[in-house]
């Protein structure tokens, strides 16, 4: 294992303190805690919005704490959900008493634990409710799977979830605006090669020269099956068709659009990747409003990419194009 | 076993804490590779947590701790089923410091009903009670035959075997496991296997104690 780290227990608690450091306008520490928070948290008159989950999949979720996205993020050991006393840390430390929203990505770990400190925070007069994200549509949702996993779509969630939040809205109007970008958003991924979780100090599994992975998760599981390396085209191509199969896109639809790269992949790939969405995209009369590239929901050094395709109607529309100002994106 | 739970929970903490790199490599075959590094993390801060709680407090007390101590230190999918087990175990077994037959049935019988609850999970979907709930009925059975405590630990040692190599027929349809549909044959459930190794470190310590 090749890595820029000083001991592996260390990694998490060093890079919050790391984030910190670098951005005091925007976040604090929860003390004691692997919380970290709005700088003025909690704000007062708005919902608060808190997602979370393993770390490694930085700028997530840290990276959009600030004014437009996130109120707080809870981040647990490498690839692990966080415990439920941590969670329950963030909830406490961003509700002004409008209520918290949960955003959860949809793994067994993070449902259970964030639903254990929902029912602490119930349990001390908290308003507390949860959306979670499943926008994989590499897995099955069938009775045989606990259903999609939530990837890079989880992003757009923060984004439009946190600009309805920051006008004011209740509780329920936040919630139902992020199951709405959670019904019209769908993601796919590849990987070219594996990562390290520190701790564990070896790859959570092994490509050859030639090999990619299709439908990986951004935990290093495995995703649905391997093949022979292809063209960026083609590779993409393949996972657009798999997400236009899933979430038919008619003439005249406008969406929003994210390649996000997994951490390992240079920008020159992941714009190339986006050339041919945008082509794909163009060719069925889809218009693309808005377009992110870069690495948003990363899997340590991870090589490889997902693509998001949001569907959008003129309220997530709005939402979407609302300002945000967090460490990871700036918009106005 | 009089007043040995401490040593007893201290023992399946080291279990687990060398089978650390055991059960990381057999979650990541099918899953996202952790479990041995998460649950040697909770079983560590356990061990903590038990030296400054002592080793005089009832088996619901120690069990109880322990709980809370896998709640808040494990984290992913196993520090809630395991901090539920520990912590539904320790109702039925509040205020006794000696374990028998009735109250290690009750113990086991609430680990698995939170397990289940949590986890929203049923035997047979290549999880942890895969190893469980054939050893809950093993030990029944044994009880119910007027075994001694040993011998239905020793039967439930045994199905809970059994149930971790049943768990490599099966297709896992919880956790992350259940993406890899067929994949996840051939494959023991990394859960399943953890628990085997608890009860079956109990037995061994059940054994040296006798």
């Amino acid at each position: 294992m090749k890595k820029i780290i000083n001991v592996p227990e260390q990694v998490v608690e060093e890079m919050l303190e790391g984030m910190v450091s670098a951005y005091p306008q925007y976040l604090k520490r929860v003390e004691g805690f692997d919380v970290l928070v709005r700088a003025n948290s909690p704000v007062a008159g708005k919902v608060g919005l808190v997602s979370g989950g393993g770390s490694g999949h930085e700028p997530s979720h840290g990276g959009f704490v600030g004014r437009g996205m996130l109120d707080g993020a809870v981040a647990g050991a490498v690839f692990t959900s966080p415990t439920p006393d941590q969670v329950y840390e963030a909830i406490k430390a961003v509700d002004s008493g409008n209520g918290v929203l949960l955003v959860i990505k949809n793994y067994s770990g993070d449902v259970m634990n964030f639903d254990m400190a929902m029912e602490m925070a119930a349990g001390e007069g908290i308003s507390v409710d949860k959306v979670i994200v499943d926008d994989d549509v590499a897995v099955e949702n069938s009775t045989w799977t606990i259903g999609r996993r939530g990837i890079a779509g989880t992003v757009f969630v923060h984004k439009i979830a946190g600009a309805k939040a920051e006008t004011g809205a209740a509780l329920p109007e936040v919630k139902a605006v992020a199951e709405k970008v959670i019904a019209n958003v769908r993601s796919m991924g590849m990987a070219l090669d594996s990562c390290t979780v520190p701790a564990a100090g070896k790859p959570s599994f092994v490509l050859e020269e030639n090999e990619i992975e299709i439908g990986m998760g951004i935990h290093g599981e495995p995703g649905t099956h391997r093949e022979t390396l292809r063209s960026a085209d083609e590779i993409t191509d393949h996972l657009v068709g798999k997400i236009l199969a899933d979430m038919p896109l008619n003439k005249g639809e406008e969406v929003a659009v994210l390649v996000n790269g997994l951490g390992a992949t240079p920008l020159m790939e992941l714009f190339v990747v986006n050339r041919k969405v945008a082509e794909i995209l163009k060719n069925k009369g889809v218009s693309t409003v808005k377009t992110y590239v870069g690495n948003y929901m990363t899997s340590l050094e991870m090589a490889g990419f997902s693509v998001t395709i949001l569907k959008l109607d003129s309220e997530l529309k709005e939402l979407l194009f609302a300002q945000a100002d967090t460490p990871a994106l700036v918009q106005f | 076993m009089s007043g040995s739970t401490f040593e007893a929970l201290a023992a399946i903490g080291q279990t687990i804490i060398r089978n650390r790199q055991f059960l990381t490599d057999l979650d990541a075959a099918i899953g996202d590779g952790d479990h041995g590094i998460n649950m040697a993390r909770g079983f560590e801060a356990v061990a903590v947590k038990l030296q400054s709680l002592g080793a005089d407090k009832d088996i619901g007390t120690v069990m109880k701790t322990v709980g809370m101590t896998l709640v808040s230190s494990v984290g992913g999918a196993s520090g809630p089923l395991y901090g539920t087990a520990f912590l539904r175990a320790a109702s039925p077994s509040l205020g006794k410091y000696e374990l028998d037959k009735e109250t290690a049935a009750l113990m086991l019988a609430a680990a698995i009903t939170g397990i289940k609850e949590r986890g929203k999970a049923i035997r047979g979907e290549k999880t942890m009670l895969d190893a469980l709930e054939p050893a809950y009925d093993a030990f029944i059975e044994g009880s119910v035959a007027e075994k001694s405590l040993i011998e239905c630990l020793e039967l439930a040692c045994e199905a809970a075997k059994q149930g971790v190599e049943f768990t490599k027929t099966i297709i896992a349809t919880k956790g992350r496991a259940s993406y890899l549909g067929e994949r996840s044959i051939g494959h023991q459930d990394p859960g399943a296997t953890s628990s085997y190794i608890m009860l079956q470190t109990l037995l061994e310590f059940a054994r040296a104690r006798e």
